[in-house]
């Protein structure tokens, strides 16, 4: 009789293997691998950079080459060698299509494999996608509309060279060169990335959606995106990933930046799919993410994300909410399985007067995994009658796993209002067995369990994006019992 | 259609059931009454395939097969249904998801396509008015904060939507009161019919005064001591079960 235990879950999640474990071999120019002045000079020619974009991108290196990595998250890999990985990587047939025909079949393939096929994401009523692969955009589409409306959307070079004054003006305000070892990398390096810009008032009629994959074997990917909500607009943005699978350990260090400029308001979500490693805990990608929004008067930014994937992650996507009654929030589900290893978290930084922000993470462990929440919520003098609500919920699949909330607070105004709530449960025999007397499965019952769990983030995700996160987290939890 | 032979069941070496025999025909009623602690939720759950109990002798046969070696899931597929004592939680999924799930994934064991939406909204909507369930009800979280009445009248909704061949209600009464008590027997007794079969669990005799049973057995200390027809179920109500107790001895 097949049986469902504890010591089945345990044994039958070792034996999980990636389900997108495959790449695409597309030719690709890349570059020798090493970093020096050099090669930040060759990134920004290759890309056609103006001159003050290679100045920034050198101040950049220069920065980081006095910066340590830091190891204060709950974390422990092998440190990447640095000089072991190439920064450049671009697929070298024709980079721009006009219609989906030109597209490389074999990269359809790719994305029919994971279920999202370009036809399917044109039908998906006013999805845009900018999808990078590797690190140059190759295909863009709906950018007729958004054009109607004054809504840039397009590749960060490409915004480099159209629209430098933007660019210019917004790039390393909200997360300086400076800010931490992996943004400096990135600040040095990045290859590509996305750029919005909506106007004055303007709302965006449709979900901006980008794809990202790793595609090149050793070829680390620094991404970088640049979004900017002028006065009054709103935007919702979608971000999502799979990678392929690959022996080697893969850097993944992106920066993302978001502006709401008074009264406006940005949702940017995210499903992360990097490839985790194997069951052994060999290979996987490193995603060492700095996310940071600023919030003008009134404004509002929610950061949602499901993520499944990774063998260390390190991310906490942030609000400074700068302006009086303006609003930050973070709805996340992180899951871990086998040696999967996630320190993620937020940083509420309240500045203005009637700040709110709201803190929403559930936490999934399975395997050896390791579950960690780190939050700061951060009230500064000036900051009157801010409130903030957190609640950290972790969700444990058998013993070997872990689950660690680190919430830190430093209230510096009297007023001040802040809840913090935690809580951690197991998936119980009882409630497995309760499914399959109603004819469920046990692997349809933990995922419908964790579902459930996740329901509060799930739901805050645009619809035809939580179905596709639904299917994720059923995939990482696949095959995890018998 | 269900069938026990001299069945001994329990865990960690220790059986709770001892040497249990009992025949249920399509078309009937039986009530399984006995002190706490007898066994009765034990039965219960051996026959939902619970795999915590082992089976250490004896059979069950389910339309004469063998069941022994079945997952809860198929036996469930089958048509075997048990209304929970204590109905578990499950947070953030809502009744009519769940309920949608059980029913596609039986679906599905059955190589048939999922039930169309248009179809199980007028099944869900038919079987709440039956149970005078609320339609707010619904979208609740399963079993989180129902009140007892509610997690018993939500298992019977269950009942009525998944249509099972046997139906093991385990208590079913306890936390109802009267005017619930008479809504869910009311709607157990529409589900009844020649084909399908009910065993009521319970130690009180007023839910035997809805839900009519052909025989009652006594279950004590893992065995049935006693059957007879729902007289016996007055007698006990009446006497207790010492008196059996001494009749043992
Ligand atoms: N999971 C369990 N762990 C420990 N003891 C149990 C468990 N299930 C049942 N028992 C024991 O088995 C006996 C029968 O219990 P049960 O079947 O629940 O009785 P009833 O439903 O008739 O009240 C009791 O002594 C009870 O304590
Ligand atoms: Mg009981």
């Amino acid at each position: 009789m097949t049986k469902y235990t504890e010591d089945d879950l345990k044994k039958e999640l070792e034996t999980k293997e990636y389900e997108y474990g495959f790449y695409t071999d597309i030719e690709s120019d890349t570059f020798p691998v090493g970093l020096n002045e050099d090669v930040v000079r060759a990134i920004s020619l290759k890309k056609e950079e103006p001159e003050w974009m290679t100045e920034w991108r050198l101040e950049a290196f220069r920065y980081w080459l006095q910066m340590e990595e830091p190891n204060w998250a709950n974390v422990h890999y092998e440190k990447p060698n640095f000089q072991n990985i190439s920064y450049y990587s671009a697929p070298n047939k024709k980079a721009k299509y006009d219609s989906i025909d030109e597209v490389d079949p074999e990269l359809l393939d790719t994305f029919k494999r994971l279920g999202i096929s370009l036809d399917e994401q044109k039908k998906l009523a006013g999805v845009a996608v900018d999808i990078v692969m590797d690190s140059v955009s190759v295909a863009t589409t709906f950018q007729k509309t958004l054009a109607e409306r004054g809504i840039i959307f397009c590749s960060i070079s490409e915004a480099i060279r159209k629209h430098p004054e933007l660019v210019r003006k917004y790039l390393g305000t909200v997360v300086p060169q400076r800010d931490n070892f992996y943004a400096a990398l990135n600040s040095a390096v990045f290859s590509d990335g996305s750029f919005c810009y909506i106007p004055k008032g303007v709302r965006c009629p449709m979900e901006l959606s980008t794809y990202f994959r790793i595609n090149q074997g050793g070829t680390g990917q620094f991404e970088r995106t640049l979004l900017i909500a002028d006065e009054g607009s709103y935007v919702s943005y979608l971000e999502g990933c799979t990678a392929p699978s690959r022996d080697e350990n893969q850097l993944h260090a992106a920066v993302v930046e978001l502006i709401a400029m008074d009264d406006a308001e940005i949702k940017y979500s995210t499903v992360q799919n990097w490839y985790p490693g194997d069951k052994n805990g060999k290979g996987g990608v490193f995603n060492f993410v700095t996310k940071r929004g600023l919030c003008e008067n009134r404004a509002k930014i929610s950061w949602t994300q499901v993520e499944t994937g990774s063998a260390v992650t390190w991310k906490y996507p942030s609000c400074v909410l700068k302006g009086d009654n303006s609003i930050g929030e973070f709805y996340s589900i992180a899951v871990t399985n086998h040696f999967q290893q996630a320190d993620t978290g937020t940083k509420m930084i309240h500045i203005g007067k009637n700040t709110r922000s709201t803190i929403i993470s559930k936490g999934i462990s399975a395997g050896k995994s390791q579950n960690s929440y780190r939050g700061l919520v951060k009230i500064l003098p000036n900051a009157d009658n801010a409130r903030n609500f957190s609640q950290c919920d972790s969700l444990l699949m058998g013993n070997s796993c872990g689950a660690h909330t680190f919430p830190y607070i430093e209230a510096k105004n009297k007023t001040a209002q802040i809840e913090h709530e935690a809580t951690t449960s197991k998936i119980g025999e009882d409630q497995i067995f309760y499914c399959n007397q109603r004819g469920i499965e046990t692997e349809k019952a933990i995922a419908l369990i964790v579902n459930g769990f996740g329901k509060e983030v799930l739901n805050k995700l645009p619809m035809e994006f939580a179905v596709e996160a639904q299917k994720l987290l059923e995939i990482s939890l696949e095959g995890s019992v018998g | 259609m269900l069938k026990i032979k001299d069945l001994y069941a329990g865990f960690d070496g220790k059986d709770i059931l001892q040497g249990i025999d009992l025949e249920v025909k399509a078309g009937e009623v039986h009530a399984i009454m006995g002190p706490n602690g007898s066994g009765k939720s034990t039965l219960a759950a051996v026959i939902a395939g619970k795999d915590e109990y082992e089976v250490t002798r004896g059979y069950i046969t389910f339309e004469n097969e063998d069941i022994s070696e079945l997952d809860p899931e198929e036996r469930a597929h089958k048509g075997i249904f048990l209304s929970f004592q204590y109905p578990v939680e499950i947070p953030g999924v809502s009744v009519t998801n769940f309920i949608k799930t059980a029913i596609n994934e039986t679906r599905k064991a059955k190589k048939q396509a999922d039930m169309p939406a248009a179809e199980m909204l007028k099944m869900i909507k038919e079987k709440a008015d039956m149970l005078e369930i609320d339609r707010k009800f619904l979208s609740r979280s399963l079993n989180e904060g129902f009140s007892g009445g509610e997690k018993k009248r939500n298992e019977i909704f269950q009942m009525a939507m998944l249509e099972p061949k046997l139906a093991i209600l385990d208590e079913t009464d306890s936390g109802l009161d009267i005017d619930a008590l008479k809504v869910v027997a009311n709607g157990v007794n529409k589900l009844k019919s020649e084909d399908n079969a009910i065993v009521v669990i319970t130690h009180y005799q007023r839910l035997l005064d809805y839900i009519v049973p052909d025989f009652v057995h006594v279950l004590m200390n893992g065995k049935i001591v006693k059957s007879g027809t729902k007289e016996l179920a007055y007698e006990l109500e009446e006497k207790g079960y010492d008196w059996i107790k001494e009749e043992l001895v």
